[in-house]
């Protein structure tokens, strides 16, 4: 079928019959529920458990510590979870979907009835966590920004990995060598950019296999500066690995506002620049002459072209600027939280990032989400380990990983991206 | 505005798509562009649009030259094109399709949607349609859509008017809504080029016809000019537009479908609880608009689909829930809609195209390996008997033309002793010649005594084949009617609604 007739078919088919029924929601909050009651209860903890929520910095006003009977929590947030599961049965008996407000009040319900499972006896740093779960976000989103702007003009970007890794890389060495942290920052763009050169070249004019080109310029990328760094960085970690941190800005007043203002608003700039780029892809997509003319080349390249627009070269450039993006989020790493390059430094954040994409369904704001979402489960490994959790910490560590294919896999499922994502245009 | 084309060039190759095209298109004018599918017609059309690049020739418009490097040039010139394939971007709104290209922004970088929207408005207007500028371009019906199509390609100013095929996917009542809308812009002065291989359609606008065949304008005609004769122009012989046959002779119903419904994998139900038999020895044809069930209703006959529920019986044996290969070893031929895509392996030759659903079994196999010489021989007598026009049977089959690709496909299944025997749509992309053969073949196949169901979108080929006609709409049939049924009442059925007066054939 053309694409056309495809279109018209799936019309056709819509508003032709209510939804079927659709068990695949209510069976998974069932097999959480089940596995919420086995810990919660069977293997249930007692002791307190206390979050707190103070942070280094003194606020405005202090919230007091919060301490909570880990027995008793476990016991309503279990019940609630199988009350809520045999709930959503009555959503798809209605044939409607069960709504993401639904999954989400599960979701937390769970989540504060785990930590305080796990971190009984403890403290749980609340501040601390968000902070370091925001940290580990930073690149995520900017890699997933990337990702969206790519894949939304119709390449797909598995660049992301190479674009972080060079972006990480060359920052270190400029902002090194300059001793200027905002030079770095320029240099990190431009590396990505150049990446991205590679990817757009061979996916958009020689037609070469997208998937396929991403992953040889990850393994490309990783070997070079592997090389690079082993040969002059190590050797000479003073004048190349050593570059200037980005100073904390704090913001006057927000950053004052407990939990939320030294989580959010007393960061470095690449973090505020996180957030603008966040809204402006968000905004520009779906309101700008940019945003629509990218996405229509993402959409139907064909129909874009015969409305003057240049359908490879909207392609090449803003394969481009995704580059930049996901570079500056590669910066993140060497100037805001590593503190200087090592070897493999991203360890997989653009595959995590690229997994954002998809469970955000190539929506801006969603798949900052996704990427907080993986960031978050990344830092509650973490911290637990630190404050010894009965669970182990090989297990703890398949968590992000764990919650990227729970996510992806089973509750997107088949989610719809750009039409023309990975086909390269050919001119009639 | 003027349009006029002359000594328009253009080569692929060694193949000459257009040679030496002149072409005259008076504001005030429909010019009908007929020819058969390869005849250059839509090349020509690319050109114009700038979509493609002339080899040689001029395109003037009001006796100005003009040179297209892209479609951008063809615009602001003031040509629009209305394409056989919307060229309307799925998702987007027809207000943000109209503005595609040529957006205008408010403060902020913002596009400006209130402008675009009151344009879509005022356009509707003019021709009294009722489109709403906020519907997204993929929930509105095929003859909506092309609405869009037209209000975008206005939108521009447009003064010359392309319509590259336009009747394909529309109803019989859409197309002559769309005749309507034609003649009224011929009324405001445009000068509109009508694209089609449809006669009838042509003598009801056409002011003009200029006949194309193999990348030449063989001659002009007049409105006036018969069926028999413009057919003739367009093929270089004359041809028999209708299918002859005798009655039918039905037999015992042989193929039973009863209460089947198919689920596609976004969970929708595209087939609908249909229920029909066909006897042995007759021809149902199922019509309705492209989209409607026809697809996954003779792909569920067959296997294809996952996820069925009825029965499906030939000769009371089951055939819902079986193997693909179980179905074909039952005795059922399939000829599927997209040849290209489901019917044959482009790069395989004709001769293992022939036997592709039947390579494991004698005489075509034996202990496992291909009996070279037989295949050989059988291919040969095949090519012959389907008048299969290729150099030889080792020929790759995607080097074929569509009209012989699809023969090779009709020749497979009809080479097997068959029980059943489905067509869907088993001449399109085929020319006028290759459609007669096919059509004298699908009749012989019927006369053999087997139950036959063609599927197809064209009135036309329905008509001329079919014993019995269902007509299906939104994965129902809306009834069973005679194959003498009249084309307006076949053309509101394919709407989804049964008129109390149709004759229903049980």
């Amino acid at each position: 079928m053309t694409t056309f007739e495809a279109a018209a078919a799936a019309a056709a088919r819509r508003g032709m019959t209510p939804r079927l029924r659709d068990w695949k929601a209510p069976i998974f909050l069932g097999a959480v529920a089940i596995l919420a009651v086995i810990l919660l209860i069977v293997f249930g903890r007692s002791g307190t458990s206390t979050f707190s929520f103070a942070s280094r910095r003194t606020d405005v006003f202090s919230l007091p510590n919060l301490s909570i009977p880990v027995q008793e929590l476990g016991l309503v947030a279990a019940a609630t979870a199988v009350a809520m599961a045999a709930g959503s049965t009555l959503y798809v008996r209605a044939r409607r979907k069960v709504p993401t407000w639904y999954i989400a009040v599960f979701s937390v319900v769970l989540l504060v009835a785990f930590l305080a499972w796990a971190s009984a006896g403890h403290t749980i740093p609340l501040t601390g966590l968000l902070a370091g779960a925001l940290a580990l976000s930073v690149p995520l989103i900017f890699g997933a920004m990337g990702g969206v702007i790519s894949e939304r003009a119709g390449v797909i970007n598995v660049a992301i990995e190479g674009q972080l890794l060079s972006g990480a890389f060359v920052s270190a060495v400029v902002a090194s060598a300059t001793r200027s942290a905002i030079a770095g920052l320029l240099a990190a763009m431009i590396a990505g950019v150049l990446v991205s050169f590679v990817l757009a070249a061979f996916a958009i004019k020689y037609f070469v296999d997208q998937v396929i080109v991403g992953i040889v310029l990850n393994g490309l990328v990783l070997g070079l500066t592997n090389f690079l760094y082993q040969t002059s960085l190590s050797q000479d970690a003073g004048t190349l690995n050593s570059p200037t941190q980005l100073p904390t800005i704090a913001i006057p007043g927000l950053s004052a506002v407990p939990v939320i203002g030294p989580v959010l608003f007393n960061q470095t700039i690449i973090v505020y620049l996180m957030y603008i780029a966040v809204a402006a892809v968000s905004f520009g997509l779906f309101f700008t002459r940019w945003g629509l003319r990218l996405r229509s080349v993402g959409e139907h390249p064909q129909a874009a072209d015969t409305v003057g627009i240049n359908v490879n070269g909207t392609r090449f450039w803003n394969v481009s600027l995704a580059g930049a993006v996901a570079g500056l989020g590669g910066a993140y790493f060497t100037l805001g939280s590593v503190g200087a390059f090592t070897e493999d430094v991203t360890s997989g954040a653009g595959y995590i990032a690229l997994a954002a994409v998809i469970f955000g369904g190539w929506s801006p704001l969603r798949a900052t989400l996704a990427a907080l979402l993986f960031g978050f489960a990344n830092e509650l490994q973490s911290v637990l380990g630190i404050i010894g959790s009965p669970v182990p910490s090989d297990l703890l560590l398949m968590l992000p990983y764990l919650v990227t294919i729970v996510a992806v896999a089973g509750l997107v499922g088949q989610s719809r991206g750009p039409a023309a994502s990975g086909k390269p245009y050919f001119k009639s | 505005m003027k349009l006029e084309l002359r000594g328009i060039t253009k080569r692929f190759g060694r193949l000459v798509a257009n040679d030496h095209i002149d072409l005259v298109v008076n504001p005030g004018e429909i010019h009908c562009l007929l020819g058969e599918n390869g005849a250059g017609k839509s090349t020509l059309m690319n050109q114009l649009y700038g979509l493609l690049q002339p080899d040689e020739g001029d395109i003037l418009v009001d006796d100005t030259l003009q040179r297209f490097s892209g479609p951008g040039d063809a615009m602001r010139a003031g040509i629009g094109m209305v394409h056989q394939h919307f060229m309307l971007v799925p998702v987007f709104t027809v207000a943000e399709n109209l503005m595609l290209g040529h957006e205008h922004t408010r403060f902020g970088g913002r596009l400006n949607l209130p402008a675009a929207r009151d344009r879509v408005r005022a356009i509707a207007e003019r021709f009294g349609f009722d489109i709403d500028p906020d519907a997204i371009v993929e929930h509105l019906p095929v003859g909506v859509q092309q609405r869009v199509e037209i209000i975008k390609a206005l939108s521009r100013e447009a003064k010359i008017l392309v319509f590259d095929e336009p009747t394909a996917v529309l109803t019989p009542q859409e197309t002559d809504e769309l005749m309507e809308i034609m003649r009224q812009l011929k009324a405001e002065g445009a000068a509109i080029v009508f694209i089609t291989h449809k006669l009838r359609e042509v003598r009801e606008v056409a002011d003009r016809i200029t006949v194309m065949r193999l990348g030449k304008v063989v001659g002009e005609a007049s409105p006036q000019a018969s069926n028999a004769d413009l057919a003739s122009m367009m093929v270089g012989r004359s041809v028999e537009l209708t299918v002859s046959k005798e009655p039918s002779q039905p037999g015992p119903a042989s193929l039973a479908v009863d209460g089947l419904t198919v689920v596609d994998h976004t969970g929708q139900a595209v087939v609908r609880n249909v229920s029909f038999d066909v006897r042995a020895g007759e021809i149902l044809a199922v019509a309705g608009v492209q989209g409607n069930g026809q697809t996954e209703l003779t792909e569920a006959l067959f296997g294809l689909q996952r996820d069925t529920t009825g029965s499906i019986t030939l000769n009371g044996l089951e055939l819902r829930g079986q193997s693909v290969q179980h179905i074909l070893d039952a005795g059922a031929g399939f000829v599927p809609e997209d040849r290209q895509e489901d019917g044959l392996v482009p790069e395989f030759s004709i001769a293992e195209n022939l036997i592709l659903d039947r390579s494991t079994h004698e005489p075509f196999a034996k202990a496992g390996s291909l009996q070279l010489s037989y295949l050989r021989e059988f291919a040969d007598q095949t090519i012959r008997e389907f008048d299969i026009r290729a150099q030889g049977a080792a020929t790759p089959v995607g080097r074929l033309s569509g009209g012989n690709q699809q023969k090779v496909v009709v020749a497979r299944e009809l080479s097997r002793q068959l029980k059943l025997f489905v067509a869907a749509q088993p001449t399109r992309g085929v020319d006028v010649g290759s459609i007669e053969f096919i059509h004298k073949r699908i009749v012989e196949a019927r006369d053999s005594g087997i139950p036959v169901i063609v599927v197809s979108t064209e009135l036309d080929e329905v008509i001329a084949l079919a014993d019995r006609i269902a007509v299906m709409y939104r994965g129902e049939i809306v009834g069973i009617v005679p194959g003498d049924t009249p084309r307006d009442v076949l053309g509101i059925m394919m709407a989804g609604e049964l008129p109390a007066d149709a004759e229903v054939a049980a």
